[in-house]
Protein backbone atom coordinates (compact mmCIF):
# COMPACT_ATOMS: atom_id res chain seq x y z
CA UNK A 1 0.00 0.00 0.00
CA UNK A 2 2.73 2.11 -0.60
CA UNK A 3 1.29 2.96 -4.34
CA UNK A 4 1.40 6.74 -4.50
CA UNK A 5 -2.09 7.06 -4.64
CA UNK A 6 -3.10 10.79 -4.32
CA UNK A 7 -4.02 11.62 -0.56
CA UNK A 8 -7.50 12.60 -1.19
CA UNK A 9 -8.80 9.43 -2.17
CA UNK A 10 -7.44 7.88 0.61
CA UNK A 11 -9.43 10.77 2.91
CA UNK A 12 -12.58 9.99 1.49
CA UNK A 13 -12.86 6.31 3.60
CA UNK A 14 -14.45 7.95 6.36
CA UNK A 15 -15.20 6.00 9.19
CA UNK A 16 -18.90 6.13 10.27
CA UNK A 17 -20.03 6.14 13.64
CA UNK A 18 -22.40 2.99 12.49
CA UNK A 19 -19.66 1.52 11.08
CA UNK A 20 -17.14 1.48 14.12
CA UNK A 21 -19.99 0.39 16.81
CA UNK A 22 -21.02 -2.65 14.80
CA UNK A 23 -17.47 -3.65 14.49
CA UNK A 24 -16.72 -3.26 18.25
CA UNK A 25 -19.80 -5.42 18.62
CA UNK A 26 -18.86 -7.99 16.48
CA UNK A 27 -15.42 -8.28 17.61
CA UNK A 28 -15.86 -8.87 21.12
CA UNK A 29 -18.42 -11.29 20.41
CA UNK A 30 -15.52 -13.01 18.37
CA UNK A 31 -13.07 -12.76 21.30
CA UNK A 32 -15.82 -13.87 23.69
CA UNK A 33 -15.91 -17.40 22.18
CA UNK A 34 -12.34 -17.77 21.80
CA UNK A 35 -12.07 -16.61 26.07
CA UNK A 36 -15.00 -18.96 27.20
CA UNK A 37 -13.43 -21.99 24.89
CA UNK A 38 -9.68 -21.12 26.55
CA UNK A 39 -11.21 -21.05 30.01
CA UNK A 40 -12.98 -24.18 29.66
CA UNK A 41 -10.34 -25.90 28.59
CA UNK A 42 -8.12 -23.99 31.27
CA UNK A 43 -10.44 -25.03 33.88
CA UNK A 44 -10.46 -28.34 32.83
CA UNK A 45 -6.58 -28.85 32.91
CA UNK A 46 -6.33 -26.73 36.11
CA UNK A 47 -8.89 -29.46 38.17
CA UNK A 48 -7.49 -32.73 36.26
CA UNK A 49 -3.61 -32.21 37.20
CA UNK A 50 -4.18 -33.50 40.51
CA UNK A 51 -6.16 -36.94 39.61
CA UNK A 52 -3.81 -37.43 36.61
CA UNK A 53 -0.94 -37.39 38.53
CA UNK A 54 -1.83 -38.41 41.96
CA UNK A 55 -3.16 -41.92 43.06
CA UNK A 56 -6.40 -42.01 42.66
CA UNK A 57 -9.18 -43.52 45.66
CA UNK A 58 -11.10 -45.99 43.79
CA UNK A 59 -8.44 -49.06 43.55
CA UNK A 60 -4.99 -49.44 44.84
CA UNK A 61 -1.98 -49.06 42.06
CA UNK A 62 -4.63 -48.19 39.27
CA UNK A 63 -4.09 -45.15 37.78
CA UNK A 64 -6.20 -42.21 36.28
CA UNK A 65 -6.33 -44.19 32.90
CA UNK A 66 -6.84 -47.60 34.02
CA UNK A 67 -10.13 -45.55 35.28
CA UNK A 68 -11.26 -43.81 32.57
CA UNK A 69 -10.58 -46.23 29.72
CA UNK A 70 -13.39 -48.25 30.58
CA UNK A 71 -15.73 -45.20 30.43
CA UNK A 72 -14.39 -43.22 27.02
CA UNK A 73 -14.58 -47.36 25.57
CA UNK A 74 -18.15 -47.58 26.64
CA UNK A 75 -18.93 -43.46 24.94
CA UNK A 76 -16.96 -44.33 21.86
CA UNK A 77 -18.54 -48.05 21.79
CA UNK A 78 -22.38 -46.98 22.31
CA UNK A 79 -22.06 -43.62 20.32
CA UNK A 80 -20.36 -45.85 18.01
CA UNK A 81 -23.36 -48.45 17.95
CA UNK A 82 -25.55 -45.22 17.60
CA UNK A 83 -24.29 -43.84 14.59
CA UNK A 84 -24.66 -47.05 12.83
CA UNK A 85 -27.94 -46.90 13.56
CA UNK A 86 -28.80 -43.14 12.71
CA UNK A 87 -27.27 -42.65 9.69
CA UNK A 88 -28.05 -44.96 7.45
CA UNK A 89 -32.09 -44.50 8.85
CA UNK A 90 -31.49 -40.36 8.97
CA UNK A 91 -30.34 -40.52 5.28
CA UNK A 92 -32.76 -42.60 3.69
CA UNK A 93 -35.88 -39.97 5.73
CA UNK A 94 -34.05 -37.41 3.96
CA UNK A 95 -34.22 -38.82 0.74
CA UNK A 96 -37.99 -39.47 1.25
CA UNK A 97 -38.60 -36.10 2.21
CA UNK A 98 -36.82 -34.68 -0.28
CA UNK A 99 -37.70 -36.61 -3.42
CA UNK A 100 -40.32 -39.53 -2.80
CA UNK A 101 -42.77 -38.11 -0.20
CA UNK A 102 -45.77 -36.05 -1.80
CA UNK A 103 -45.76 -32.80 -0.65
CA UNK A 104 -48.14 -32.60 1.97
CA UNK A 105 -46.64 -35.51 3.56
CA UNK A 106 -42.93 -34.13 3.06
CA UNK A 107 -44.17 -31.27 5.36
CA UNK A 108 -45.77 -33.42 7.94
CA UNK A 109 -42.64 -35.26 8.05
CA UNK A 110 -40.12 -32.28 8.69
CA UNK A 111 -42.60 -30.84 11.30
CA UNK A 112 -42.37 -34.46 13.05
CA UNK A 113 -38.29 -34.55 13.02
CA UNK A 114 -37.74 -31.35 14.06
CA UNK A 115 -40.21 -32.09 16.55
CA UNK A 116 -38.24 -35.35 17.88
CA UNK A 117 -35.40 -32.72 18.09
CA UNK A 118 -37.34 -30.59 20.52
CA UNK A 119 -38.26 -33.36 22.77
CA UNK A 120 -35.83 -33.09 25.76
CA UNK A 121 -33.17 -36.03 26.57
CA UNK A 122 -35.27 -36.57 30.00
CA UNK A 123 -38.10 -37.81 28.34
CA UNK A 124 -36.14 -39.90 26.08
CA UNK A 125 -35.04 -41.11 29.25
CA UNK A 126 -38.40 -42.63 30.95
CA UNK A 127 -38.98 -43.48 27.48
CA UNK A 128 -35.78 -45.89 27.48
CA UNK A 129 -36.84 -47.23 30.73
CA UNK A 130 -40.78 -47.86 30.62
CA UNK A 131 -41.09 -48.78 27.38
CA UNK A 132 -37.72 -49.77 25.16
CA UNK A 133 -35.74 -51.88 27.95
CA UNK A 134 -39.11 -54.39 28.65
CA UNK A 135 -40.11 -54.11 24.69
CA UNK A 136 -36.27 -55.43 24.06
CA UNK A 137 -35.74 -57.71 26.73
CA UNK A 138 -37.10 -60.70 25.14
CA UNK A 139 -35.46 -59.82 21.66
CA UNK A 140 -31.77 -60.05 23.46
CA UNK A 141 -33.05 -63.74 25.38
CA UNK A 142 -33.57 -65.20 21.69
CA UNK A 143 -30.50 -63.15 20.89
CA UNK A 144 -28.21 -64.73 23.41
CA UNK A 145 -30.13 -68.36 22.77
CA UNK A 146 -29.71 -67.91 18.63
CA UNK A 147 -26.40 -66.23 18.32
CA UNK A 148 -24.78 -65.89 21.21
CA UNK A 149 -21.71 -67.64 19.46
CA UNK A 150 -21.29 -63.49 18.04
CA UNK A 151 -19.33 -61.60 20.02
CA UNK A 152 -21.63 -58.99 19.99
CA UNK A 153 -24.73 -61.05 21.62
CA UNK A 154 -22.60 -63.45 24.31
CA UNK A 155 -24.93 -65.35 26.81
CA UNK A 156 -26.68 -64.63 29.75
CA UNK A 157 -28.63 -61.77 28.35
CA UNK A 158 -29.37 -58.69 31.03
CA UNK A 159 -32.42 -59.58 32.58
CA UNK A 160 -34.01 -55.72 32.47
CA UNK A 161 -33.18 -55.00 28.82
CA UNK A 162 -31.11 -52.02 30.31
CA UNK A 163 -27.83 -52.82 28.20
CA UNK A 164 -25.71 -51.05 26.03
CA UNK A 165 -27.54 -51.32 22.80
CA UNK A 166 -30.77 -49.87 24.19
CA UNK A 167 -29.09 -47.06 25.28
CA UNK A 168 -27.83 -46.60 21.58
CA UNK A 169 -31.23 -47.05 20.49
CA UNK A 170 -32.20 -44.10 22.65
CA UNK A 171 -29.27 -41.94 21.51
CA UNK A 172 -29.83 -42.67 17.81
CA UNK A 173 -33.56 -41.95 18.27
CA UNK A 174 -32.06 -38.73 19.89
CA UNK A 175 -29.05 -37.95 17.08
CA UNK A 176 -31.63 -38.71 14.05
CA UNK A 177 -33.54 -35.51 14.06
CA UNK A 178 -30.36 -33.29 13.82
CA UNK A 179 -29.02 -35.68 11.15
CA UNK A 180 -32.10 -35.97 9.27
CA UNK A 181 -32.82 -32.06 8.87
CA UNK A 182 -29.24 -31.29 8.12
CA UNK A 183 -29.35 -33.56 5.06
CA UNK A 184 -32.53 -32.59 3.71
CA UNK A 185 -31.39 -29.74 3.96
CA UNK A 186 -28.61 -30.34 1.53
CA UNK A 187 -29.96 -32.95 -0.70
CA UNK A 188 -32.74 -30.00 -1.13
CA UNK A 189 -29.47 -28.12 -2.53
CA UNK A 190 -28.59 -30.51 -5.14
CA UNK A 191 -28.67 -28.43 -8.53
CA UNK A 192 -31.45 -29.04 -10.83
CA UNK A 193 -29.55 -29.44 -13.63
CA UNK A 194 -27.62 -32.35 -12.44
CA UNK A 195 -30.57 -34.08 -11.47
CA UNK A 196 -32.10 -33.60 -15.01
CA UNK A 197 -28.58 -34.54 -16.46
CA UNK A 198 -29.25 -38.41 -14.43
CA UNK A 199 -32.72 -38.29 -15.71
CA UNK A 200 -32.07 -37.48 -19.25
CA UNK A 201 -29.68 -40.21 -19.21
CA UNK A 202 -32.37 -42.66 -18.71
CA UNK A 203 -31.53 -42.86 -14.77
CA UNK A 204 -34.56 -44.20 -12.58
CA UNK A 205 -35.19 -41.90 -9.69
CA UNK A 206 -33.02 -44.17 -7.71
CA UNK A 207 -30.00 -43.96 -10.42
CA UNK A 208 -30.62 -40.42 -10.07
CA UNK A 209 -29.83 -40.12 -6.47
CA UNK A 210 -27.04 -41.99 -6.44
CA UNK A 211 -25.64 -40.17 -9.68
CA UNK A 212 -26.68 -36.73 -8.42
CA UNK A 213 -28.12 -36.10 -5.13
CA UNK A 214 -25.67 -38.46 -3.03
CA UNK A 215 -22.38 -37.21 -4.84
CA UNK A 216 -23.54 -33.94 -4.28
CA UNK A 217 -24.87 -34.36 -0.58
CA UNK A 218 -21.56 -36.24 0.60
CA UNK A 219 -19.80 -33.58 2.75
CA UNK A 220 -23.25 -32.59 3.91
CA UNK A 221 -24.02 -36.36 5.57
CA UNK A 222 -20.81 -36.35 6.95
CA UNK A 223 -20.57 -33.03 8.43
CA UNK A 224 -24.00 -33.63 9.47
CA UNK A 225 -23.21 -37.21 11.06
CA UNK A 226 -20.26 -35.71 13.08
CA UNK A 227 -23.09 -33.01 14.78
CA UNK A 228 -24.88 -35.94 15.59
CA UNK A 229 -21.96 -37.87 16.67
CA UNK A 230 -21.54 -34.87 19.37
CA UNK A 231 -23.87 -35.46 20.18
CA UNK A 232 -24.35 -39.03 21.37
CA UNK A 233 -20.99 -38.24 22.80
CA UNK A 234 -21.94 -35.92 25.29
CA UNK A 235 -25.15 -37.02 26.00
CA UNK A 236 -25.96 -37.39 29.68
CA UNK A 237 -29.02 -37.53 30.92
CA UNK A 238 -30.77 -40.19 28.78
CA UNK A 239 -27.75 -42.68 28.90
CA UNK A 240 -27.72 -42.31 32.45
CA UNK A 241 -31.12 -43.21 33.54
CA UNK A 242 -31.16 -46.00 30.47
CA UNK A 243 -28.28 -47.84 31.31
CA UNK A 244 -27.27 -50.17 34.22
CA UNK A 245 -23.22 -49.85 34.10
CA UNK A 246 -20.54 -51.81 36.10
CA UNK A 247 -17.40 -50.27 34.59
CA UNK A 248 -16.40 -53.23 32.37
CA UNK A 249 -15.04 -53.20 29.32
CA UNK A 250 -17.40 -55.43 27.15
CA UNK A 251 -18.57 -55.24 23.53
CA UNK A 252 -21.31 -57.57 24.70
CA UNK A 253 -24.38 -55.49 23.76
CA UNK A 254 -27.04 -57.08 25.23
CA UNK A 255 -25.55 -58.47 29.28
CA UNK A 256 -26.04 -56.89 32.17
CA UNK A 257 -22.61 -56.16 32.49
CA UNK A 258 -22.43 -52.59 30.64
CA UNK A 259 -19.33 -49.89 30.40
CA UNK A 260 -20.55 -46.67 31.37
CA UNK A 261 -20.25 -43.30 29.58
CA UNK A 262 -18.00 -40.34 30.59
CA UNK A 263 -20.81 -38.07 30.58
CA UNK A 264 -23.64 -40.38 32.34
CA UNK A 265 -20.68 -41.14 35.20
CA UNK A 266 -20.06 -37.25 35.70
CA UNK A 267 -23.74 -36.92 36.15
CA UNK A 268 -24.61 -40.10 38.27
CA UNK A 269 -21.30 -39.33 40.32
CA UNK A 270 -20.57 -35.80 40.83
CA UNK A 271 -23.00 -34.65 43.52
CA UNK A 272 -21.40 -37.14 46.28
CA UNK A 273 -18.10 -36.89 45.04
CA UNK A 274 -15.43 -35.25 47.28
CA UNK A 275 -11.73 -34.66 47.39
CA UNK A 276 -9.95 -36.11 44.39
CA UNK A 277 -12.76 -37.97 43.35
CA UNK A 278 -14.29 -34.41 42.20
CA UNK A 279 -10.95 -33.78 40.20
CA UNK A 280 -10.69 -37.51 38.54
CA UNK A 281 -14.66 -37.14 37.21
CA UNK A 282 -13.42 -33.55 36.02
CA UNK A 283 -10.56 -35.57 34.44
CA UNK A 284 -13.20 -37.87 32.55
CA UNK A 285 -14.40 -34.31 31.04
CA UNK A 286 -11.17 -33.45 30.06
CA UNK A 287 -10.86 -36.78 27.89
CA UNK A 288 -14.48 -36.32 26.56
CA UNK A 289 -13.63 -33.06 25.55
CA UNK A 290 -10.47 -34.13 24.03
CA UNK A 291 -12.38 -36.64 22.02
CA UNK A 292 -14.98 -34.11 20.93
CA UNK A 293 -11.92 -32.11 19.27
CA UNK A 294 -10.73 -34.35 18.15
CA UNK A 295 -13.55 -36.27 15.92
CA UNK A 296 -14.90 -32.68 14.81
CA UNK A 297 -10.83 -32.12 13.90
CA UNK A 298 -11.18 -35.25 11.82
CA UNK A 299 -14.65 -34.18 10.15
CA UNK A 300 -13.58 -31.25 8.89
CA UNK A 301 -10.34 -33.03 7.36
CA UNK A 302 -12.91 -35.83 5.94
CA UNK A 303 -15.05 -32.79 4.39
CA UNK A 304 -11.59 -30.91 2.90
CA UNK A 305 -10.39 -34.33 1.06
CA UNK A 306 -13.75 -35.21 0.13
CA UNK A 307 -15.10 -32.26 -1.47
CA UNK A 308 -14.62 -31.28 -4.69
CA UNK A 309 -14.46 -27.49 -5.55
CA UNK A 310 -15.80 -25.95 -8.97
CA UNK A 311 -18.58 -28.08 -8.26
CA UNK A 312 -22.25 -26.22 -9.20
CA UNK B 1 -29.77 -44.85 -35.94
CA UNK B 2 -32.01 -41.83 -36.30
CA UNK B 3 -35.65 -41.62 -36.28
CA UNK B 4 -38.13 -39.83 -37.31
CA UNK B 5 -40.36 -38.34 -34.73
CA UNK B 6 -43.95 -37.27 -35.72
CA UNK B 7 -46.00 -34.86 -32.76
CA UNK B 8 -49.63 -35.61 -33.80
CA UNK B 9 -52.03 -32.71 -31.92
CA UNK B 10 -50.13 -32.65 -29.16
CA UNK B 11 -51.70 -30.47 -25.92
CA UNK B 12 -49.45 -30.01 -22.97
CA UNK B 13 -50.89 -29.58 -19.64
CA UNK B 14 -49.26 -28.67 -16.30
CA UNK B 15 -52.15 -29.59 -13.67
CA UNK B 16 -55.40 -27.69 -15.17
CA UNK B 17 -52.91 -25.17 -16.97
CA UNK B 18 -52.99 -25.81 -20.43
CA UNK B 19 -48.89 -24.93 -21.72
CA UNK B 20 -48.93 -25.59 -25.21
CA UNK B 21 -51.91 -26.23 -27.97
CA UNK B 22 -52.36 -27.91 -30.79
CA UNK B 23 -48.73 -28.74 -31.87
CA UNK B 24 -48.01 -30.92 -34.80
CA UNK B 25 -44.26 -31.32 -36.58
CA UNK B 26 -42.72 -34.31 -38.33
CA UNK B 27 -39.30 -33.88 -37.42
CA UNK B 28 -37.19 -35.86 -39.94
CA UNK B 29 -34.40 -37.87 -39.30
CA UNK B 30 -30.56 -37.21 -40.21
CA UNK B 31 -31.96 -33.80 -40.04
CA UNK B 32 -32.20 -30.31 -37.85
CA UNK B 33 -35.16 -29.04 -36.72
CA UNK B 34 -34.85 -25.80 -34.73
CA UNK B 35 -37.82 -24.38 -32.25
CA UNK B 36 -37.70 -20.18 -32.20
CA UNK B 37 -40.07 -18.39 -30.62
CA UNK B 38 -40.23 -15.55 -27.61
CA UNK B 39 -39.94 -16.18 -24.03
CA UNK B 40 -42.59 -18.46 -22.83
CA UNK B 41 -44.14 -19.60 -26.09
CA UNK B 42 -43.63 -23.11 -25.34
CA UNK B 43 -40.77 -24.29 -27.47
CA UNK B 44 -38.89 -25.47 -24.46
CA UNK B 45 -41.86 -27.67 -22.69
CA UNK B 46 -42.45 -29.16 -26.46
CA UNK B 47 -38.94 -29.76 -26.74
CA UNK B 48 -38.93 -31.36 -23.43
CA UNK B 49 -42.19 -33.60 -23.98
CA UNK B 50 -40.45 -35.34 -26.73
CA UNK B 51 -38.45 -37.42 -23.99
CA UNK B 52 -40.75 -36.94 -21.57
CA UNK B 53 -38.74 -34.59 -19.34
CA UNK B 54 -41.19 -32.04 -18.72
CA UNK B 55 -42.89 -34.56 -16.55
CA UNK B 56 -40.27 -33.89 -13.85
CA UNK B 57 -42.49 -31.56 -12.86
CA UNK B 58 -45.31 -33.02 -11.23
CA UNK B 59 -48.89 -33.00 -12.59
CA UNK B 60 -47.68 -32.37 -16.14
CA UNK B 61 -49.72 -34.29 -18.58
CA UNK B 62 -49.88 -34.58 -22.48
CA UNK B 63 -53.06 -35.28 -24.63
CA UNK B 64 -51.83 -35.96 -27.94
CA UNK B 65 -49.40 -38.27 -29.45
CA UNK B 66 -45.63 -38.13 -29.92
CA UNK B 67 -44.68 -41.16 -32.38
CA UNK B 68 -40.99 -42.62 -32.61
CA UNK B 69 -40.38 -44.34 -36.10
CA UNK B 70 -44.55 -44.98 -35.05
CA UNK B 71 -44.48 -46.09 -31.87
CA UNK B 72 -46.11 -43.84 -28.94
CA UNK B 73 -43.97 -42.73 -26.56
CA UNK B 74 -46.80 -42.13 -24.79
CA UNK B 75 -48.55 -45.24 -25.10
CA UNK B 76 -49.99 -47.11 -21.74
CA UNK B 77 -47.07 -49.18 -20.36
CA UNK B 78 -44.69 -47.13 -21.89
CA UNK B 79 -41.65 -45.91 -19.28
CA UNK B 80 -40.64 -42.86 -19.66
CA UNK B 81 -37.26 -43.97 -18.09
CA UNK B 82 -36.83 -46.05 -21.36
CA UNK B 83 -37.43 -42.92 -23.63
CA UNK B 84 -34.77 -41.06 -22.25
CA UNK B 85 -32.56 -43.61 -23.07
CA UNK B 86 -33.21 -43.72 -26.70
CA UNK B 87 -33.61 -39.77 -26.76
CA UNK B 88 -30.65 -37.95 -25.27
CA UNK B 89 -30.67 -33.89 -24.09
CA UNK B 90 -28.38 -31.32 -24.09
CA UNK B 91 -29.04 -28.32 -21.77
CA UNK B 92 -29.00 -24.83 -21.15
CA UNK B 93 -26.60 -24.96 -18.75
CA UNK B 94 -23.58 -27.31 -19.14
CA UNK B 95 -24.37 -29.93 -16.58
CA UNK B 96 -21.86 -32.39 -16.15
CA UNK B 97 -21.75 -34.44 -12.70
CA UNK B 98 -19.47 -32.02 -10.34
CA UNK B 99 -17.71 -35.34 -8.83
CA UNK B 100 -17.43 -37.23 -11.38
CA UNK B 101 -14.16 -37.59 -13.87
CA UNK B 102 -13.78 -36.72 -17.33
CA UNK B 103 -13.87 -40.55 -18.25
CA UNK B 104 -16.84 -41.14 -15.94
CA UNK B 105 -19.22 -38.19 -17.05
CA UNK B 106 -18.63 -39.97 -20.48
CA UNK B 107 -19.59 -43.18 -19.22
CA UNK B 108 -22.57 -42.21 -16.69
CA UNK B 109 -25.28 -43.22 -19.08
CA UNK B 110 -23.77 -46.58 -20.54
CA UNK B 111 -23.26 -47.45 -16.73
CA UNK B 112 -26.67 -47.45 -16.20
CA UNK B 113 -27.27 -49.56 -18.63
CA UNK B 114 -24.40 -52.03 -19.13
CA UNK B 115 -22.69 -52.17 -16.12
CA UNK B 116 -20.26 -54.94 -17.32
CA UNK B 117 -17.90 -53.46 -19.72
CA UNK B 118 -14.58 -54.64 -20.47
CA UNK B 119 -11.95 -52.14 -19.72
CA UNK B 120 -11.15 -51.71 -23.18
CA UNK B 121 -14.63 -51.62 -24.43
CA UNK B 122 -15.11 -48.21 -22.33
CA UNK B 123 -11.60 -46.43 -23.22
CA UNK B 124 -12.81 -47.12 -26.52
CA UNK B 125 -16.21 -46.05 -26.37
CA UNK B 126 -14.79 -42.47 -24.30
CA UNK B 127 -12.61 -41.54 -27.26
CA UNK B 128 -15.34 -42.47 -29.87
CA UNK B 129 -17.44 -40.05 -27.93
CA UNK B 130 -14.93 -37.49 -26.87
CA UNK B 131 -14.27 -37.18 -30.88
CA UNK B 132 -17.95 -37.07 -31.95
CA UNK B 133 -18.21 -34.29 -30.05
CA UNK B 134 -14.92 -32.19 -31.33
CA UNK B 135 -13.10 -32.89 -27.83
CA UNK B 136 -10.31 -35.65 -27.65
CA UNK B 137 -7.94 -33.43 -28.65
CA UNK B 138 -7.97 -31.10 -25.73
CA UNK B 139 -9.13 -33.28 -23.11
CA UNK B 140 -7.22 -36.38 -24.01
CA UNK B 141 -4.69 -36.08 -21.46
CA UNK B 142 -6.33 -35.43 -18.83
CA UNK B 143 -9.64 -37.88 -18.74
CA UNK B 144 -9.23 -38.52 -14.67
CA UNK B 145 -9.51 -34.79 -13.76
CA UNK B 146 -13.47 -34.08 -13.15
CA UNK B 147 -15.29 -32.33 -15.65
CA UNK B 148 -16.51 -29.72 -13.87
CA UNK B 149 -12.84 -28.06 -14.15
CA UNK B 150 -13.10 -27.23 -18.07
CA UNK B 151 -14.12 -23.76 -19.64
CA UNK B 152 -18.10 -23.52 -20.01
CA UNK B 153 -17.85 -24.47 -23.78
CA UNK B 154 -15.85 -27.72 -23.34
CA UNK B 155 -18.34 -28.83 -20.51
CA UNK B 156 -21.18 -28.47 -22.78
CA UNK B 157 -19.37 -30.47 -25.58
CA UNK B 158 -19.00 -33.01 -22.84
CA UNK B 159 -22.18 -32.99 -21.89
CA UNK B 160 -22.84 -33.77 -25.97
CA UNK B 161 -20.56 -36.80 -25.68
CA UNK B 162 -22.46 -38.10 -22.56
CA UNK B 163 -25.37 -37.82 -24.44
CA UNK B 164 -24.47 -39.77 -27.67
CA UNK B 165 -22.18 -42.33 -25.55
CA UNK B 166 -25.33 -43.88 -25.20
CA UNK B 167 -25.99 -44.02 -28.98
CA UNK B 168 -29.30 -42.43 -29.41
CA UNK B 169 -31.68 -42.01 -31.82
CA UNK B 170 -32.71 -38.41 -31.24
CA UNK B 171 -30.83 -35.67 -29.89
CA UNK B 172 -32.24 -33.12 -28.51
CA UNK B 173 -30.80 -29.44 -27.56
CA UNK B 174 -32.28 -27.06 -25.04
CA UNK B 175 -30.36 -23.54 -26.07
CA UNK B 176 -27.11 -25.57 -26.32
CA UNK B 177 -25.60 -22.26 -26.65
CA UNK B 178 -27.08 -19.91 -24.63
CA UNK B 179 -24.44 -19.71 -21.77
CA UNK B 180 -21.74 -19.88 -23.98
CA UNK B 181 -19.31 -17.59 -25.71
CA UNK B 182 -18.96 -16.60 -29.19
CA UNK B 183 -16.26 -18.76 -30.55
CA UNK B 184 -17.80 -22.04 -27.93
CA UNK B 185 -20.80 -21.39 -30.04
CA UNK B 186 -18.91 -21.73 -32.78
CA UNK B 187 -17.85 -25.25 -31.99
CA UNK B 188 -21.12 -26.70 -30.94
CA UNK B 189 -22.64 -25.25 -34.42
CA UNK B 190 -19.61 -27.06 -36.46
CA UNK B 191 -20.22 -30.18 -34.32
CA UNK B 192 -24.18 -30.12 -34.42
CA UNK B 193 -23.60 -30.01 -38.49
CA UNK B 194 -20.93 -32.76 -38.20
CA UNK B 195 -23.43 -34.86 -35.77
CA UNK B 196 -26.43 -34.48 -38.24
CA UNK B 197 -25.38 -37.26 -40.33
CA UNK B 198 -25.85 -39.67 -37.71
CA UNK B 199 -28.70 -37.83 -34.99
CA UNK B 200 -31.99 -36.73 -35.55
CA UNK B 201 -31.31 -33.45 -34.04
CA UNK B 202 -33.99 -30.79 -31.95
CA UNK B 203 -32.83 -27.78 -31.18
CA UNK B 204 -34.29 -24.94 -29.49
CA UNK B 205 -32.51 -21.59 -29.66
CA UNK B 206 -33.00 -17.67 -29.07
CA UNK B 207 -30.80 -17.18 -31.50
CA UNK B 208 -32.29 -16.32 -35.00
CA UNK B 209 -29.30 -16.42 -36.67
CA UNK B 210 -28.02 -20.00 -35.30
CA UNK B 211 -31.27 -21.30 -36.11
CA UNK B 212 -30.72 -19.92 -39.67
CA UNK B 213 -27.60 -21.34 -39.67
CA UNK B 214 -27.55 -24.98 -38.54
CA UNK B 215 -31.36 -26.11 -39.38
CA UNK B 216 -32.74 -27.64 -42.27
CA UNK B 217 -36.52 -27.20 -40.99
CA UNK B 218 -37.70 -24.44 -38.54
CA UNK B 219 -40.93 -24.62 -36.48
CA UNK B 220 -42.02 -20.75 -35.10
CA UNK B 221 -43.82 -21.08 -31.67
CA UNK B 222 -46.08 -17.96 -30.36
CA UNK B 223 -48.57 -17.08 -27.27
CA UNK B 224 -51.12 -14.82 -27.63
CA UNK B 225 -50.76 -13.46 -23.84
CA UNK B 226 -49.98 -14.44 -20.75
CA UNK B 227 -52.09 -17.13 -19.20
CA UNK B 228 -52.84 -18.34 -22.89
CA UNK B 229 -51.23 -21.89 -24.49
CA UNK B 230 -48.11 -21.63 -26.64
CA UNK B 231 -49.01 -22.57 -30.42
CA UNK B 232 -47.37 -23.49 -33.04
CA UNK B 233 -47.84 -20.77 -36.31
CA UNK B 234 -45.34 -22.29 -38.53
CA UNK B 235 -43.16 -24.94 -39.35
CA UNK B 236 -41.25 -25.19 -42.84
CA UNK B 237 -38.20 -25.05 -45.04
CA UNK B 238 -35.72 -22.93 -42.64
CA UNK B 239 -35.05 -20.86 -45.97
CA UNK B 240 -38.41 -20.18 -46.61
CA UNK B 241 -39.02 -19.01 -42.85
CA UNK B 242 -36.45 -16.76 -42.80
CA UNK B 243 -36.75 -15.12 -46.57
CA UNK B 244 -40.55 -15.68 -47.29
CA UNK B 245 -42.74 -16.77 -44.34
CA UNK B 246 -46.51 -17.45 -45.10
CA UNK B 247 -47.62 -15.85 -41.61
CA UNK B 248 -47.32 -12.37 -40.95
CA UNK B 249 -46.10 -13.03 -37.22
CA UNK B 250 -43.45 -14.89 -38.43
CA UNK B 251 -42.06 -12.40 -40.76
CA UNK B 252 -42.63 -9.59 -37.86
CA UNK B 253 -40.50 -12.50 -35.50
CA UNK B 254 -37.50 -13.19 -37.92
CA UNK B 255 -37.55 -9.43 -39.15
CA UNK B 256 -36.91 -8.50 -35.48
CA UNK B 257 -40.27 -6.41 -35.26
CA UNK B 258 -41.11 -8.10 -31.82
CA UNK B 259 -39.92 -10.13 -29.85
Amino acid sequence: MTTAAPAASRATATKRPADIAFQAVSTVAGVLILIALGGVAIFLVAQAVPAIIGPIPEAEGASFWDWVWPLTFGTLWSAFLAMIMAVPLAVAIALFITHFAPRRLAQLLGYVIDLLAAIPSVIYGLWGIAVLAPFFQPAFLWLGENLGWLPLFTPPASGTGRTILTASVVLAVMVLPIITALCREIFLQTPRLNEEAALALGATRWEMITMAVLPHGRSGIIASSILGLGRALGETMAVAMVLASSGVVSFVVIGSQNPSTIAANIALRFPEAHGITVNMLIGSGLVLFAITLLVNGLSRWIIAKTTVDGGR
Amino acid sequence: MSKRIEINDLDIYYGDFKAVEGVSVDIEPRAVTAFIGPSGCGKSTVLRSLNRMHEVISGAWVDGEVLLDGANLYGPGVDPVNVRRQIGMVFQRPNPFPTMTIRENVLAGVMLNNRRMSKSDQDDLVERSLRGANLWNEVKDRLGVPGSGLSGGQQQRLCIARAIAVSPDVLLMDEPCSALDPISTLAIEDLIEELKTEYTIVIVTHNMQQASRVSDKTAFFNIAGTGKPGKLIEFDETAKIFSNPSVQATEDYVSGRFG
